[in-house]
C-alpha cells in the first residue's frame, strides 16, 4: 500500500511536469498510429503483415552498424528541416516551404561543391554557410510578404517550394548538370563533410559529420528560444500578436526574421544531405524535396521544441530505415508516410488527450483541496468541541 | 484564330477544377473551417474516380462511366474530409495541421493502394479517355461561344458551371447559406438563435471534400491518361484562387479563369509560337502560375475579407 502511494505520487509529480504531458499525448499519437498501421497491413496482406511489422519496427537493428548508422544519416536532413518548421511554428507561423528552402541550399552548397575545390579544407564549411544565406533568402520571402502585404505565409511558401525546383533545376542544367544520368555532378572530395570518427563507429553505413552538425543546431536553437530576449521576443509574437505589439515587438520585424532563419535551417539541412559523401546527387526531376514535408512531422511530433525535435527525427529516420527493409516483403515504403501522417493527425488531436490528461490532474486536485478542507474542518470542529466542553 | 481557341479551350481544362475546388474552400471558411487538406482530398477522390473508370472500361465507356466516376470522386472525397471535420470541430483541433496530416497521407495512401492492388505493382492508374465530346448538338454551332464552350468539350465543364451557380444560390438565397455564413463570422452569435454550429460545418467541410473530391477527377481526365497520385499543388492554388476571389462564387470564377490561363501558358508554351519564339527557358513557365499567385496575392490580401472566425475552434461550453 505504501509502495503503491510512492509510485501514485511519481506519476504525480511526473504529470506536473511541463514537458510530460506533450511527451505523453505524443507517444499516444505514436502507438495510434502504429496500431492502424498494422491493421492496414493486417488487411493488405495477412501472412506477411506481422513480420512486415517488425521489420518496420527494428528499423536500424535489421542490417547490423550500416543500418543503424544509416537511420543517423537519414535523420540528419529531416531533424534541420524539422528545426526549420519547429522555429517558426514557436514563432507563430507555419513554413510549410521548408522544401523549396532546402533545395536552394542544397543547389548552392553543390554549386560550391563542384566548382570551388580550391578552398580546400574549408569548401564544405563555406558551402554550408552558403546554404544557410540561399535558404535564409528563399525563407524571407514569404517572410515579407506576409509582415508587409499580409499574405498568407502556408500559401506564399507553398509557391515558393514550386519555384524554388523549378530554378534549381534550371540552374543545375546551367551549371553542374551530368549530362549522363540528368543529375548533379559530383561534388569534390574536400566539399564533402568529414565523417568525424562516426565511421569508425558505425562501419558500412553512410553517416557522417553533418549528424553533428544538426546537433550543434539543435542546442543552438534551444538557447536561443529559451535563453535570449530574442527569442522570448519572437515567442511572444507567436502567443499573442496583439500583446507583443503592446509590449513594444516590432511585429513584421519579427515574422520576417524568423522565416529567414527558419528557411536557414532549412538550407543547411540541404547542405548536409547533399554534401554527406553517400552518392547522392540533385535529380533534374519535376518533384518537390520530400525532407521538408517529412520536417513538418518531425516538427510536430517533436512539439516544436528542438530537443524533442532531434529525437522525434531519429525516430521517423529510424521507421524510415524499417520501411526500406519492408521490402523484403510484399510491402512498399509509401507505408511509412501512411504511419508518420496517422501520428501527425493523432498529435493534431492531441489536444484532447493533453486535455483528458488536465482534467485527471484537476480532478485530483480537487480531491486533494477537498480532503485537506475536511481535514481543516475536523480540526476546527474538534477544538470548537473542545472549546464547548 | 484556331489557336486563340486552343488555348481559351485548354484555360478551361485548368479553370473548371480550380473553381470547383475553390468554390469547395468557399463553404468550409464560410462556416469557419480552415480546410488546407483540399490538395489531399483531390488526390483521394481523383484517385477513387481514376481507378473506377481503371477497373469499368472494358465494360463501359463515354458519358455515363464518366457521370458514374464523378460520383466515385464526389464520394472518395466527402468521405476523406469526415476526418478533417471529425479533428477540427469535435476535437478542436489545430485545422492547419489536421489539413496537413490529410495532404501527407493522401498521396502516400493511393500510391500504397495502387501498388499493392494492382497486378503490375506500379503505382500509376491508367485509363482511357472516351469521354471527349466532339461538338454539342446545336449548342456547337453558335459562333465563337460555340467553338470555346461546346467544341471538344468535357461534360465536366458544365458541371463546373451548374456548381457555380447552386452554389451562389445556396450561400446568397437559402436559409442554410446564411446559417453558415453566420457561423463563419460569428458562431457564438448563430448559436444563440438556435443554430447548431457544429452540425453547419460538418456539413460544410462535408461539402468542401465532395468538391474537391471532384476536382481532383475533372482535373485529371482531360490532361493526362493516367494518375499518378499528385495533384501537383493544385489544391493550394485553388486556396489562392479563394483569397484572390474574396470567398465570394463569381469573384472565384473571375480569379479561376486568371489562374487556369497562366496554368495554360506554363503548360502550353510550346504549342503557341509567339511564346516559344521568346526563347524563354521551359522551367521559367513552369514556375508562372506559382509566381502569378505570388504576385496577385501580394495585391490582394491586404484588404482580406475573410470570414471572421475561420481557423478557431468553436467551443460551446466557453461562450
Amino acid at each position: 500500500m505504501n509502495n503503491q502511494n510512492s509510485i501514485n505520487q511519481f506519476f504525480d509529480r511526473l504529470s506536473r511536469k511541463k514537458g510530460t504531458a506533450s511527451l505523453l499525448s505524443s507517444l499516444i499519437a505514436i502507438g495510434i498510429g502504429l496500431v492502424i498501421g498494422l491493421i492496414i497491413l493486417l488487411i493488405s496482406n495477412p501472412e506477411e503483415a506481422f513480420a512486415g511489422f517488425f521489420t518496420m519496427l527494428s528499423g536500424g537493428l535489421n542490417d547490423g552498424t550500416r543500418s543503424f548508422g544509416n537511420v543517423f544519416y537519414i535523420a540528419t536532413p529531416i531533424i534541420m528541416t524539422g528545426l526549420a518548421v519547429g522555429f517558426a511554428f514557436k514563432t507563430g507561423l507555419f513554413n510549410i516551404g521548408a522544401s523549396g528552402q532546402f533545395i536552394v541550399g542544397a543547389y548552392v552548397a553543390v554549386l560550391i561543391g563542384v566548382k570551388l575545390p580550391v578552398l580546400g579544407g574549408f569548401q564544405w564549411i563555406i558551402g554550408i554557410l552558403a546554404a544557410m544565406l540561399a535558404g535564409a533568402i528563399w525563407g524571407a520571402i514569404p517572410g515579407l510578404l506576409k509582415a508587409f502585404l499580409n499574405v498568407h505565409e502556408v500559401i506564399a511558401s507553398i509557391m515558393m517550394n514550386y519555384i524554388g525546383m523549378y530554378l534549381v533545376n534550371y540552374l543545375i542544367k546551367q551549371t553542374v548538370l551530368n549530362v549522363y544520368t540528368n543529375r548533379s555532378l559530383p561534388v569534390a572530395s574536400t566539399a564533402n563533410i568529414p565523417k568525424m570518427g562516426l565511421t569508425a563507429i558505425f562501419p558500412g553505413s553512410s553517416i557522417n559529420g553533418g549528424l553533428l552538425v544538426a546537433i550543434l543546431f539543435v542546442i543552438l536553437m534551444y538557447i536561443i528560444l529559451e535563453k535570449t530576449t530574442f527569442g522570448y521576443e519572437l515567442k511572444a509574437c507567436g502567443y499573442n500578436r496583439y500583446a507583443a505589439k503592446y509590449a513594444g515587438i516590432n511585429e513584421a520585424r519579427s515574422i520576417i526574421l524568423s522565416m529567414a532563419i527558419s528557411g536557414m535551417l532549412a538550407g543547411v539541412g540541404g547542405a548536409l544531405f547533399y554534401l554527406s559523401g553517400a552518392g547522392v546527387y540533385i535529380e533534374v526531376v519535376d518533384v518537390l524535396a520530400s525532407q521538408g514535408f517529412t520536417g513538418i512531422s518531425v516538427s510536430l511530433l517533436g512539439m516544436s521544441n528542438p530537443i524533442g525535435i532531434l529525437f522525434s527525427g531519429i525516430f521517423i529516420a529510424w521507421l524510415q530505415i524499417g520501411g526500406f527493409y519492408m521490402q523484403r516483403y510484399s510491402f512498399v515504403p509509401e507505408f511509412i508516410q501512411i504511419i508518420t501522417a496517422i501520428i501527425i493527425y493523432c498529435s493534431a488531436a492531441s489536444l484532447l488527450i493533453r486535455n483528458y490528461l488536465e482534467l485527471k490532474k484537476i480532478n485530483r486536485d480537487e480531491k486533494r483541496s477537498l480532503d485537506l478542507i475536511d481535514d481543516t474542518a475536523e480540526i476546527v470542529n474538534g477544538k470548537n468541541e473542545g472549546g464547548e466542553n | 484564330m484556331d489557336m486563340l481557341y486552343l488555348l481559351l479551350r485548354q484555360t478551361m481544362f485548368f479553370s473548371i477544377p480550380l473553381l470547383i475546388v475553390a468554390l469547395g474552400g468557399m463553404f468550409s471558411e464560410r462556416s469557419g473551417i480552415t480546410n488546407i487538406a483540399l490538395e489531399g482530398i483531390m488526390v483521394m477522390g481523383g484517385f477513387a474516380g481514376i481507378y473506377f473508370i481503371n477497373q469499368m472500361q472494358s465494360d463501359m465507356s463515354g458519358q455515363w462511366l464518366l457521370i458514374l466516376a464523378v460520383i466515385i470522386a464526389i464520394a472518395g472525397g466527402a468521405i476523406f474530409s469526415v476526418l478533417h471535420a471529425y479533428a477540427s470541430i469535435n476535437l478542436k483541433a489545430d485545422q492547419v495541421i489536421s489539413g496537413t496530416a490529410l495532404n501527407m497521407f493522401a498521396p502516400a495512401f493511393v500510391i500504397y493502394i495502387a501498388r499493392m492492388i494492382q497486378p503490375s505493382g506500379i503505382a500509376n492508374v491508367s485509363f482511357k479517355n472516351t469521354f471527349l465530346i466532339s461538338k454539342v448538338p446545336v449548342l456547337g454551332d453558335i459562333p465563337v461561344i460555340g467553338d470555346i464552350f461546346f467544341n471538344n468539350t468535357y461534360i465536366t465543364t458544365f458541371i463546373g458551371f451548374l456548381i457555380l451557380i447552386v452554389s451562389s444560390i445556396v450561400l446568397y438565397r437559402t436559409r442554410f447559406g446564411m446559417r453558415l455564413r453566420a457561423c463563419g463570422e460569428h458562431p457564438q452569435a448563430a448559436d444563440s438563435v438556435g443554430i447548431n454550429v457544429y452540425k453547419m460545418r460538418y456539413i460544410a467541410v462535408i461539402i468542401s471534400g465532395a468538391l474537391a473530391g471532384l476536382g481532383g477527377l475533372v482535373l485529371t481526365i482531360p490532361i493526362s491518361t493516367e494518375f499518378k497520385g499528385a495533384v501537383n499543388g493544385y489544391g493550394f492554388l485553388a486556396l489562392a484562387v479563394l483569397i484572390f476571389g474574396q470567398w465570394k462564387p463569381m469573384r472565384i470564377l473571375l480569379a479561376s479563369l486568371f489562374f487556369g490561363f497562366m496554368q495554360t501558358i506554363s503548360a502550353a508554351y510550346s504549342a503557341i509560337p509567339f511564346l516559344l519564339n521568346l526563347n524563354i527557358p521551359s522551367e521559367f513557365f513552369k514556375m508562372t502560375p506559382y509566381i502569378a499567385t505570388l504576385i496577385v496575392l501580394a495585391f490582394s490580401s491586404k484588404s482580406s475579407k475573410a470570414p471572421k472566425a475561420v481557423g478557431q475552434p468553436y467551443d460551446q461550453g466557453a461562450r
